[in-house]
């Protein structure tokens, strides 16, 4: 129990949370623009890091394979936007549900068959492997650092667009009224495939990136995508920003809670009781913290629609 | 309505020449070739065909189907096998929760059953079966394996970690049952964890001198990944689950020169094996795993034992499997009381092979002729 180790873990939260918001800004933004719940978004998390693990086998660069990864994702989005999930603005919210659950189905099956049940490769490149040591004599990977300023990068970013660009100006309009834009004159339909293959693109780039530390396999994106859904469900569903909160708050408190709690629990209790105790309860954290935000702010941190 | 009875009487012939068959011997195969981890499935696949056809017989017949790790499905394709092909003998299952919810009911209706791969503790103690034979491990062998033979190379702070579910608190049981000493501590993780940046950070800050842990599948593939980028220096060890031929490709350099401890390797040295790896590098054009040679072996016993008896008469069919009389690729092979192997158990160390990809290599023996600790609570 030292203070390295809690700015280490702080560290951890943090990536742990970039990375999250690059999925749940996605998600949020379709739900809150379209109206539509996506559960095929993490989908396109696996079709970005399958790109990127084969554009990076075959070239040798992983630039160039996280280039590939963020078009495929993108564009596989536009396409699925274009071929099914517009079919599905009008439909209740249970007929989406079904429907992006199948698309899941699909990716998967459609995956495995591509590529095979066995995992890929990928693994950051050679100038990211390694670490730096930080000021307290703190270790830690440059690839997690470097994660850790992208996700700050994209955050920027995208505030930028949505706050000064035009594209941005109707995505906020497209969610205070979506019926509205439409009757200003304002091609919707582009307008919603164009934010679904922007999402898509985030999952992938997410993807990718997190493929490279972790394993590039069939159903990579689902458990990341319960965790986006937390995200955005505290953060108030459709709010960026809230996205931004709701993400960085679950990537800490979960980080966190896995280290300290078995910990709490040895202070009374028999280590490996303690462990078993502390383990599960850290599993359930987060879900009881979106629980208490919940019950004092039913509409989440930041809601889109007041 | 003529048609109709010729036709009727004509199946009924075709199913009377059906049954002239009766010494063919049918065996059904339950096992995980979709879905995570089907790799495992495959080749025990594999590996169970491969000897069929090296043995030449043409009156065994399998019959395979797929589980997708699903316990409910491999339940009801376990009845349809017994039901509607009336199959001879099971076999196939991969994954503990699959065979519990299976195998019990199966050898009660007086179907033999033979496990390739999984073994918990139930079936080896005390709801152990005389139709039941496990032909590959009772699932603590190689973790246990791993605590004596760490203790033997003198690491004295190891820190364990496994998932939070049975197998893996089973998996840290067995291993501190043969350490006997004390280990730094215990971190469970969650099951299908992808990030391991916490629990790395708290090795890194604990004084352990060695890491053993119990990550099987893709959380293995994501942790030595993670592991290796941390900088943290402290020798690996695993049971063979984490560090299979296709696993370790998936992780690259990071595996490198951790040990595991497994029940075979590809470069032992014995007739049997030469036949095996060679073979099944001529067929399907990839390395074996070990599930491939326990799939392998558990198809050579059944030869072995039909040489003596049909499954029909099934004392003498059970007595041929008990003798075990084949030749095991893992060198030498009996069964123990509760009718689990009794076998060596050996150390493997991943490195470079000769193609630049990480291979495992044979160090020697951890263990001699370990037995599972649960077959006094078998009453048979």
């Amino acid at each position: 129990m030292s203070v390295t180790l809690l700015i280490e873990q702080l560290l951890n939260g943090v990536q742990l949370g970039t990375m999250l918001f690059l999925m749940a800004s996605g998600l949020t933004l379709v739900f809150g623009v379209m109206g539509l719940i996506n559960l095929a978004h993490g989908s396109f998390y696996m079709v970005g890091a399958y790109a990127t693990a084969t554009v990076t086998a075959s070239s040798g660069s992983f630039l160039l394979g996280l280039g590939a990864g963020i078009a495929a994702a993108a564009s596989v989005g536009a396409l699925v936007e274009l071929l099914v999930i517009r079919r599905l603005y009008h439909r209740p919210h249970l007929d989406q549900v079904l429907a992006t659950f199948a698309l899941i189905l699909i990716f998967s099956e459609g995956t495995r068959w591509i590529f095979g049940s066995s995992p890929l490769w990928l693994s950051p490149p050679s100038w990211l492997t390694g670490f730096v040591t930080l000021p307290g004599d703190t270790r830690y990977p440059i690839y997690r650092l470097m994660l850790i300023g992208v996700g700050i990068a994209i955050s920027i970013a995208l505030y930028l667009l949505i706050s000064r660009t035009r594209l941005g100006m109707r995505i906020r309009a497209g969610e205070s009224d979506r019926e509205m834009i439409g009757a200003l004159g304002i091609n919707i339909s582009k307008l919603y495939t164009l934010v679904f293959a922007l999402g898509a693109g985030l999952a992938g780039l997410a993807g990718a990136l997190v493929g490279a530390l972790q394993s590039v396999q069939v159903g990579m994106g689902e458990p990341v995508l319960i965790l986006a859904f937390v995200v955005i469900v505290i953060g108030g569903i459709g709010s960026i920003k809230g996205a931004l909160l709701g993400a960085l708050l679950v990537g800490i408190v979960d980080t966190l809670g896995r280290v300290y709690l078995p910990i709490f629990f040895q202070t009374f209790m028999p280590p490996s009781e303690a462990t078993g105790v502390g383990s599960a309860l850290a599993a359930m954290l987060i879900y009881i913290l979106m629980a208490l935000i919940l019950a004092f702010k039913p509409k989440g941190l930041f809601s889109a629609h007041d | 309505m003529k048609q109709i009875t010729r036709l009727g009487l004509g199946l009924l012939l075709s199913s009377s020449l059906v049954t002239a068959h009766a010494d063919d011997v049918k065996i059904g195969m339950i096992t995980t070739l979709s879905g995570g981890g089907s790799h495992l499935g495959v080749d025990v696949r594999d590996g169970f065909m491969l000897a069929l056809e090296q043995s030449g017989r043409d009156d065994v017949e399998v019959l395979i189907q797929d589980d997708a790790r699903r316990p409910d499905l491999a339940r009801s394709l376990s009845n349809e096998f017994m039901q509607r092909d009336e199959v001879d003998i099971l076999t196939g299952i991969i994954w503990s929760n699959l065979a519990m919810a299976v195998v019990p009911s199966v050898v009660r209706q007086g179907t033999f059953y033979l496990s390739p791969n999984a073994g918990p503790s139930d079936l080896a103690g005390r709801m152990c079966h005389e139709n039941y034979f496990n032909v590959a491990y009772q699932n603590d062998n190689l973790h246990g394996a791993m605590g004596a033979y760490m203790r033997e190379e003198g690491y004295e702070r190891p820190i364990i970690m496994a998932p939070n579910y049975p197998a893996g608190t089973d998996a840290l049981a067995g291993f501190k049952h043969l350490y006997e000493g004390e280990v730094v501590g215990e971190l469970y993780t969650q099951m299908g964890q992808t990030d391991y940046a916490a629990e790395i950070a708290q090795i890194r800050d604990s004084d352990a001198d060695s890491l053993f842990f119990f990550l099987p599948g893709g959380m293995g593939i994501s942790f030595m990944k993670q592991w290796e980028s941390s900088g943290v220096d402290m020798p690996l060890f695993g049971a063979a689950f984490s560090f299979d031929e296709i696993l370790i490709k998936a992780v690259g350099s990071a595996a490198i020169g951790a040990r595991n401890t497994s029940l075979w390797a590809y470069d032992l040295e014995n007739e049997a094996n030469d036949r095996f790896v060679e073979g099944f590098q001529a067929a399907y054009d990839r390395m074996p795993t070990l599930y491939a040679a326990q799939g392998y072996d558990t198809a050579n016993l059944i030869l072995s034992a039909l040489e003596t008896a049909h499954p029909d008469d099934k004392d003498a069919f059970r007595e041929a499997l008990r003798a075990a009389d084949f030749d095991s690729v893992r060198g030498e092979f009996r069964f123990g009381p509760n009718q689990h192997p009794i076998q060596d158990i050996y150390v493997r160390e991943v490195v470079e092979g000769d193609d630049g990809e990480p291979t495992n290599r044979l160090m020697g023996i951890a263990v001699e002729d370990i037995q599972d600790v649960y077959f006094e609570q078998c009453q048979m």
